[in-house]
């Protein structure tokens, strides 16, 4: 009880409460559970404010940044981690964090995903995977699994899933995560790690889009799709002394990768640093 | 002292000037993807920029070269992108993103045939419409149009100069003749060219907004990290940066896209004007076409037609006042308008001329450029 107390003093501190509240969230929507574990994380890296870029596309999950005191810039859909690398290559010691969506990072912006990634760019990447779009009323997604239904898939999704964390592991991370909504110490420990990376760090937090994927799916209101995700999470170094069958249609979280890399802003300063001695010799 | 590297006279091309012309005008990013007839500017761009301590960035495509571009100027630096035709019209989301957002930056579209990937490399003009009327929505736009290598490099530092000044993106309109042609150019010493940077704000933190509506309807600009924390969306939104939905603060935002930009259009037009006094006929012509127009004039005159060219070389917003008043002043009674496409400038002058005044066409959209003899030859057919 006094720990919650004390979690929401900290993230009082740092939303716009008397500009923006209301929010435009649904009641239960995992979505501000992810702005809370933010705050914390940031406030446990004792960052000002005012290094703080908080960038997003389109999307429930990208209006997060409107809510809170940084410096906060909501752009087009899908484009979020394209304008969040200019910001940091301009300005390479502000704390670039890029909320997306599954559908903002994986299907309109999965090229630019990829590519920071592979660029191993400074950049801590919060992607809130509900499963499907919710903005826009419950079409399915990158992320919305073989057979489940959306609004355009009305007799079962034909396509299968992405997996956010390989994708990420596969282009280049040097940091990728899973958390979920109702896990909410393990998500705020697992951002702090993103945030602590030198290079690309993705976290993906799985979170519940009941208003559309739990009506469509039968998955229950917010309380029942927590629950499902407290049932079926099974964190990496459990599954690691489970046999395969054990770990069939678990959602792994943790850390899933971890690895030291040259990070892009770093090399570009070495490549300026370089050609200028060059030129005063 | 930052322009050791630049020799102070040079044959150079255009898109080399563009390059230059930008790192004079203080531009240290440049985001960008290659694409024929523009390639030159992001190679000259990714070797230059590392040396005056600046970032380029081959990005995976033009939709993320601009939005990355649009990224570095809200944190402080001048940026800039160069595409050609298909490019042009994948940034189009985003460059609406920085009309709604007022975020300054330049964009240096190389004309190459279209639609789609046209002509890679030969000549257009047919970009015209798409610098006016490119992303959806209501704006004013900016754009202007080069004729020569020297002028790449000028225009390049004025595109820099009105974005920000007015807080919104600028079109450069070069084309593949003029990014590819060689000219001697005398290099701008530092100084001799005016840069502006754009307002910052004088007041604290509280009482910043990022959207102000000032007198001269443009918002001082803090960059991110600076002390001023506030938001930007594409979404319409208050003075503040947040989204709203009040009828009153949407006329508003829309009134200020507009008016901070025709209002003071006094500030960008720049015209040229040959042998008006006492034209009765004039060729109207911008960018490349207007070389070849400027010497077929001039074969007309040794035939005693008495006829004078026009050229603006800020094509947006158009010179409405200036064009109204040339014609009506010089009781021009012909304008032929030649372009290198299908006609789009020619509704423009169409629709300010006076009654007695005919609009004739000259277009070529066959991937050549305009001659002069055949610009002289229509003079001869369609004058007074
Ligand atoms: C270019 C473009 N296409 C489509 C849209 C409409 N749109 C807005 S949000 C959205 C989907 C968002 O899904 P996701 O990223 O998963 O976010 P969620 O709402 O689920 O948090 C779409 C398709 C848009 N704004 N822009
Ligand atoms: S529609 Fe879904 S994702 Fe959007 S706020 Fe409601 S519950 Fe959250
Ligand atoms: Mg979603």
């Amino acid at each position: 009880m006094t720990k919650a107390v004390q979690h929401s003093d900290v993230t009082h501190q740092y939303l716009r409460i008397k500009k923006r509240f209301p929010n435009v969230w649904c009641a239960g929507c995992g979505i501000g559970t992810v702005m809370g574990s933010i705050i914390r994380a940031v406030d446990f890296m004792e960052y000002k404010k005012d290094e703080v870029a908080l960038v997003s596309g389109i999307g429930c999950s990208s209006r997060l940044p409107v809510y809170c005191d940084f410096n906060t810039l909501h752009t087009t859909h899908g484009r979020a981690l394209a304008f969040a690398t200019g910001v940091k290559i301009a300005k390479p010691n502000l704390k670039v964090i890029v909320i997306t969506g599954d559908g903002d990072g994986l299907a309109i912006g999965g090229n630019h995903f990829i590519h920071a990634c592979r660029r191993n760019i400074d950049i801590t990447t919060i992607l809130i995977n509900n499963r499907i779009y919710g903005m826009t009323g419950g079409q399915f997604s990158p992320t919305t699994p073989w057979h489940a239904n959306a609004s355009t898939a009305p007799y079962g999704n034909m396509e299968r899933a992405f997996d956010p964390a390989a994708l990420a592991i596969a282009a280049g991370a040097s940091y990728v995560a899973r958390g979920t909504v109702y896990h909410v110490q393990q998500l705020d420990k697992l951002i702090i790690g993103g945030l602590q990376k030198r290079g690309f760090a993705l976290i993906e937090a799985f979170s519940n889009c009941h208003t559309y994927y739990g009506r469509l799916n039968k998955e229950g209101d917010a309380v029942a799709m927590l629950n499902w995700m407290k049932d079926h999470a099974l964190p990496v170094k459990a599954a690691a002394a489970l046999p395969p069958e054990k770990r069939e249609g678990k959602l792994l979280t943790g850390v899933l990768h971890d690895v030291e890399m040259a990070e892009y802003c770093d090399e570009y300063q070495k490549l300026v640093d370089r050609l200028q001695t060059k030129q005063e010799a | 002292m930052s322009n050791d590297h630049t020799p102070v006279r040079r044959l150079m091309q255009g898109n080399e000037a563009c390059a230059l012309g930008a790192i004079y005008a203080g531009c240290r990013y440049f985001g960008g993807y290659p694409i024929t007839p523009s390639t030159e500017i992001a190679e000259g761009m990714a070797r230059m920029l590392p040396r005056f301590g600046g970032r380029f960035i081959q990005m995976e495509d033009e939709i993320a070269s601009i939005a990355s571009v649009i990224g570095a100027s809200v944190a402080g630096v001048k940026a800039m992108t160069a595409t050609s035709g298909p490019g042009y019209s994948l940034m189009q989301e985003n460059i609406g993103y920085a009309f709604m957002a007022e975020v300054p930056c330049v964009i240096i579209d190389v004309q190459r045939g279209g639609p789609s990937t046209g002509l890679p490399t030969k000549v257009s003009q047919s970009d015209t419409m798409q610098a006016r009327w490119g992303t959806h929505g209501d704006y004013y736009a900016i754009a202007v149009a080069p004729a020569s290598v020297r002028e790449c490099f000028e225009q390049t530092v004025k595109a820099f100069n009105f974005s920000e000044r007015f807080r919104t993106p600028v079109t450069l309109l070069s084309d593949e003749v003029i990014g590819h042609m060689r000219e001697m150019v005398n290099v701008p010493e530092p100084g001799q060219l005016e840069v502006f940077d754009r307002v910052r704000p004088d007041v604290p933190a509280e009482w910043y907004h990022h959207f102000e509506i000032t007198p001269n309807l443009v918002s001082p600009m803090a960059s991110f990290g600076e002390g001023y924390r506030y938001n930007i969306t594409g979404l319409t939104h208050d003075q503040e940066g947040f989204p709203t939905a009040n009828p009153v603060e949407i006329k508003n935002k829309m009134d200020k896209l507009k008016y901070k930009i025709s209002r003071f259009a006094d500030e960008l037009i720049q015209l040229e004007t040959e042998m008006m006094d006492d034209a009765v006929m004039c060729v109207f012509a911008y960018g490349i076409a207007a070389r070849a127009a400027r010497q077929a004039v001039a074969m007309a005159r040794e035939k005693r037609v008495r006829v004078g060219l026009i050229r603006p070389i800020t094509i947006w917003p158009f010179p409405d006042d200036r064009i109204r008043q040339l014609m009506e002043e010089a009781r021009v009674k012909v304008a032929l308008v030649t372009e290198l496409n299908m006609g789009q400038m020619v509704n423009e002058v169409q629709r300010l001329v006076p009654r007695h005044c005919r609009v004739e066409q000259l277009n070529r959209y066959d991937g050549e450029i305009l001659n002069p003899v055949e610009i002289f030859k229509r003079i001869m057919e369609v004058k007074p």
